[in-house]
């Protein structure tokens, strides 16, 4: 098993259609295939979404080695600890970075422009790839919002089970295009190429987002197809501001993950994109990306539902693909019932939970927990709470931040919040909150204090309450909970 | 045949064909294409072999092909002129079931 196999299909099956669109440069299948033979080597990345990366994905395949890209917003002090453990390395960077980067130790640094170029017209590769589905195909430091970054493992066998169990092959239509704005260091940027090519979509990159550049390309290039996460999305409905309807008549899909999208986005994004079918996926890093979908029809269905509990789907993430169990389980490893509260448990050939140098964390029958906090309705809608580190205990009660959060979220005045667990002498931990107010708008402390505890029980109401201009959140859309508790308490995170 | 491993590759002898295991039932499997019994994807197939009349159906790039107690899977990877079975019966093509794009 091995992702080139998912490439020598498309590239025999529709050689000829085209494969990945960057600028004015497009490549087929075909082209794609033949340069990946090429590029033979140990190989990391570090830039944005370009030609090299579908190219140094596959040809690291072929070769039987591992492909890293790496976060190009790191320093090279930060990037020189995350290199030394994938060393020896062919590092392919952004010309701008080569210079900054001669001298690691063990890594030979190519410019993009140069790793394409040899890429260009290559010799037919004189060897196949190896069939192991235990080699490792990508390594990806997963953004770490509580600590050091990790190398997450994906072997051939995870990625490749993860596109046979959710995509069918060749079933794109020749004129479907997918917007690729999540960066090459990002689980769904890799993901989305080995989908992509596996189903026949045209890739077309957006290597910088702004949501101005991601509307004008998708006109431009008629995309079918984008996955965005839920930042990138609040910035796109912000950039449409007034207009009645967004304006891409080719756009069918939408689909978004990566963090927890605040509704009044999607509200408003399902009124800009009215014929546009939206889907919430759930996955992470360790699990080759997706886990579960709410598809279009979940999302009609809740948003013209008067029965809360359908209602609600809305914030839910769907239900596990079929090639996926999902299981709710205590803090003991107790399977819980539905909509009870606990960690989420996953299990699926595509599930690797394995990190660089520490081994799996899978336990004997192969469950993987997730450190994620969330419950499951009867029907099997899944629903997320943040980290299972961020649940707040107080007294020995177990209460989630997200719950709070959305409360807050409901008040008028209220534009962002987030909730963390401040220690207190008395119960452990209390209950804080960081609010930003809406433009123009303006509301109290013991005004929020009292709008919670009308809602939630008072052991939830947040003894502090305080006021931001914004919260911080990592490129992909995050809330870092680590930084808001450290500047509550005036500590350097 | 003897049994089978998922993610095992495996060709035809008398066409084209190429598919990969996605599952497979416990104990010995009588898998042939074309007629002939299918071979290790890097085996050299015997001389003098042809499709048989009765199994030249041909496999479509991508499909997946299943047997009718639904334990055996093959996705095919490459095509061919000879038709899948298992001890004589053909393998049905398997209806696809759409999920969302998602990345």
């Amino acid at each position: 098993m091995n992702l080139m196999m998912l490439l020598e299909m498309a590239a025999s099956g529709f050689g000829e259609r085209a494969a990945v669109t960057n600028g004015a440069q497009t490549l087929t299948y075909s082209e794609l295939f033949r340069a990946a033979g090429a590029a033979i080597s140990r190989a990391a990345m570090l830039d944005v979404s370009s030609l090299a990366l579908p190219i140094g994905l596959f040809g690291s395949a072929w070769a039987g080695v591992p492909f890293a890209p790496l976060n190009y917003r790191l320093t090279r002090s930060e990037l020189e600890a995350l290199v030394a453990r994938i060393t020896p390395c062919y590092l392919i960077a952004a010309s701008d970075r080569v210079e900054e980067l001669t001298g690691l130790p063990e890594t030979t640094v190519v410019p993009r422009e140069r790793f394409l170029e040899r890429t260009r017209n290559p010799a037919d590769a004189d060897s196949g790839w190896p069939m192991d589905p235990d080699e490792i195909a990508v390594l990806l430091f997963t953004s770490g919002t509580t600590g050091a970054p990790k190398a997450a493992v994906l072997r051939h066998k995870h990625l490749v089970s993860y596109i046979l169990g959710s995509v069918e092959f060749g079933s794109a239509p020749e004129a479907a295009a997918g917007l690729v704005s999540v960066p090459p260091y990002h689980i769904a940027g890799i993901a989305a190429i080995a989908s992509s090519v596996y189903a026949g979509r045209r890739i077309v990159q957006l290597p910088n987002f702004s949501a101005e550049a991601w509307l004008e390309l998708a006109r431009a290039e008629r995309v079918t197809h984008a996955f965005v996460v839920p930042t990138m999305l609040a910035r796109i409905v912000e950039a449409i501001g007034d207009a009645r309807s967004a304006d891409l008549p080719q756009l069918q899909a939408l689909s978004y993950g990566g963090g927890k999208m605040p509704q009044p986005v999607i509200e408003r994004a399902m009124q800009l994109f009215p014929g546009v079918a939206f889907s919430n996926a759930y996955g992470l890093t360790e699990t080759s990306s997706t886990l579960a979908i709410l598809g279009p029809d979940d999302h009609r269905t809740a948003a013209a539902s008067d029965d809360p509990k359908i209602r609600r789907r809305l914030t839910s993430v769907g239900r596990a693909l079929p090639s996926v169990e999902v299981q709710i389980r205590d803090e003991s490893g107790n399977r819980l019932g539905p909509d009870e509260r606990g960690e989420i448990y996953v299990r699926g050939e595509q599930v690797s939970g394995e990190y660089l140098g520490r081994g799996a964390s899978l336990d004997a029958d192969g469950w993987f927990p997730t450190r994620d906090a969330g419950s499951m309705d009867a029907e099997g809608y899944l629903f997320i709470e943040g980290r299972a580190d961020d649940v707040i205990v107080r007294g020995g009660e177990n209460m989630s931040p997200g719950e709070i959060e959305d409360v807050l979220l409901e008040h008028e005045a209220v534009a962002d919040s987030a909730v963390v667990g401040i220690p207190d002498e008395q119960w452990g931990e209390a209950v804080a909150a960081v609010v930003v107010t809406r433009p123009g708008c303006s509301v109290t402390e013991p005004e929020l204090q009292a709008w919670v505890q009308a809602r939630l029980r008072s052991s939830r109401t947040p003894q502090r309450i305080e006021f931001r201009d914004a919260l911080p959140y990592n490129e992909t859309g995050k809330l870092l909970r680590r930084l808001v508790r450290a500047e509550l308490l005036g500590e350097t995170p | 045949m003897g049994e089978l491993k998922t993610g095992t590759r495996l060709r035809s002898a008398v066409c084209a064909t190429e598919v990969m295991v996605i599952a497979a039932p416990k104990g010995d499997v009588a898998l042939t294409c074309g007629g002939a019994p299918m071979i290790g994807v890097n085996e050299e197939p015997p001389a003098g072999l042809s499709v048989a009349p009765e199994a030249a159906k041909g496999t479509a790039l991508g499909k997946r092909y299943v047997n009718e107690a639904g334990d055996l899977e093959l996705l095919c990877t490459k095509p061919g002129e000879g038709s899948l079975a298992v001890g004589g019966a053909l393998l049905s093509l398997k209806e696809a079931k759409p999920l969302p794009s998602s990345d």
